[in-house]
């Protein structure tokens, strides 16, 4: 459960959140809303990389600001770009590298590593130099770095931006199948289509907060 | 393609020997190598590493690769050094890089990134009661080795930009675009290296290393309770 009481952010001058209040306790979410409207703010405080400047969030009752090792234990973010989310060589090293705190054995934790891509659809790419997969399978890959952790919620900002369509399709087809709660910051709105909840943000407010199919269309109206 | 090659998968000695031992093997060999000046010895060394090859048996593509790179280097340092010092010398500086760069080369391309990670911070574990942190040290030689192909990358595609707009030659259409997304990956990789819990991981280990002064090698703490390996 994710939740947000009277959260705001402001860099100087310039608002970016105006007083949030949200409760989020469905499986899969979505945020849109226009460049800079603060969904992306909104969705980096879940894991304390921002923080609110009045308010507070709270992940199942932590908050990020303060327990922020703890939070970010539950809590997986994969970001737009790919290429800088993965840090290891290869899509093996990349994914045991999440898992080097959890498993100590190296052996055991390559294994380990060889499992969560095969379950995602990369099996037999523990080898592969990460930089040589395309577009699609680096944020795969980007992926199952974070699914590794078996962390409760997963964040994504904007995660499909840089895919082709089928590579869209088939990360929706993961995401739909997860166990864990999914936060979406997207501008793709047929990802959102079999959401639970979508909301609109618009100049740092919700706007509108509904099923997807009228938030959605009050999203359209917005830009209309 | 990064310059300095990746790992390349095999099952050679040489891919089974541990990493420690196989970079501490490394430094023993360029510090040789630096030491000893004369020719035949050098040339002796160089066969050493040549050897290394034959027993790793990297895909010949990859070889070619470090090869060019050699002759290229051999040609333009030992051209210079001809000129200026004489034959004797230019051997010695050309044996000497060949060498050095063809057995380091060999390690990268038998090692494991991850293993070489986990080599240091094991290496430099009894170090952790002066206060060095093995696991942000570790941590720093992976991404240092990445940051070369990740640069590469970047420096490709800024310069594609640069011809593209008519503007191939000049110093600043490439520097500007350059530093500007090298800044912009550094900012994006820090925030998905946050994400992934390492600032914290440093954090806990920093915790536990100060509130138990027993066995240091295990610094998970509340980590464990979230393992996914855990039920194994």
């Amino acid at each position: 459960m994710i939740t947000y009481e009277s959260v705001g952010h402001r860099y100087d001058d310039r608002t970016v959140l105006d007083d949030v209040t949200l409760a989020l306790p469905e499986h899969r979410v979505g945020l849109v809303g226009a460049n800079g409207s603060g969904k992306s703010t909104l969705a980096r405080m879940v894991n304390g990389l921002v923080r609110p400047t009045s308010g507070r969030v709270l992940v199942d009752g932590l908050d990020p600001t303060e327990q922020g090792a703890a939070v970010r234990r539950r809590v997986g973010f994969v970001f737009t770009n790919p290429d800088s989310q993965i840090v290891m060589p290869t899509a093996g090293e990349d994914v045991a590298f999440s898992l080097r705190r959890t498993v100590r054995n190296r052996a055991d934790r390559a294994a380990r590593a060889a499992e969560v891509l095969a379950a995602h659809g990369l099996e037999g790419y523990a080898d592969h130099p990460a930089h040589q997969l395309s577009g699609g399978q680096k944020q795969l890959l980007a992926l199952c770095g974070m699914l590794a952790l078996d962390p409760d919620v997963l964040v994504c900002d904007e995660p499909t931006t840089l895919l082709d369509l089928r590579n869209t399709r088939r990360f929706a087809e993961i995401l739909r199948g997860l166990r864990q709660q999914v936060l979406v910051v997207t501008h793709d709105l047929d990802l959102l289509a079999d959401f639970d909840r979508v909301v609109v943000l618009d100049g740092g407010k919700v706007v509108a907060d509904d099923a997807p199919a009228p938030a959605i269309r009050h999203y359209r109206d917005l830009v209309a | 393609m990064n310059p300095l090659g990746l790992y390349a998968p095999g099952t050679s000695p040489l891919h089974r020997t541990p990493a420690g031992p196989k970079l501490l093997g490394l430094m023993v060999f360029v510090t040789v190598v630096v030491i000893i000046g004369t020719v035949p010895w050098l040339a002796g060394a160089c066969g050493v590493a040549a050897l290394g090859y034959l027993v790793a048996r990297p895909p010949w593509t990859r070889v070619w690769q470090v090869l060019r790179l050699l002759i290229v280097l051999a040609v333009l340092v030992g051209g210079l050094q001809l000129w200026l010092v004489g034959l004797e010398p230019a051997l010695v500086t050309v044996l000497r890089l060949v060498a050095a760069l063809a057995a380091a080369n060999l390690f990268t391309l038998t090692t494991r990134i991850d293993a070489v990670v986990a080599a240091v911070e094991h290496g430099l574990g009894p170090l952790r009661r002066f206060g060095v942190r093995p696991e942000q040290l570790g941590l720093l030689v992976g991404l240092t080795v990445q940051a070369v192909g990740t640069l590469a990358a970047i420096a490709g595609s800024v310069r594609e930009a640069a011809v593209a707009r008519g503007a191939g030659r000049s110093p600043t259409a490439f520097a500007v675009p350059f530093v500007v997304r090298t800044l912009r990956h550094a900012d994006e990789l820090g925030e998905a290296l946050a994400a992934r819990g390492i600032g914290d991981a440093a954090n806990d280990a920093a915790n536990d290393a100060a509130g138990d002064s027993g066995d240091t090698g295990d610094t998970d703490g509340p980590a464990d309770h979230r393992a996914p390996g855990a039920a194994r």
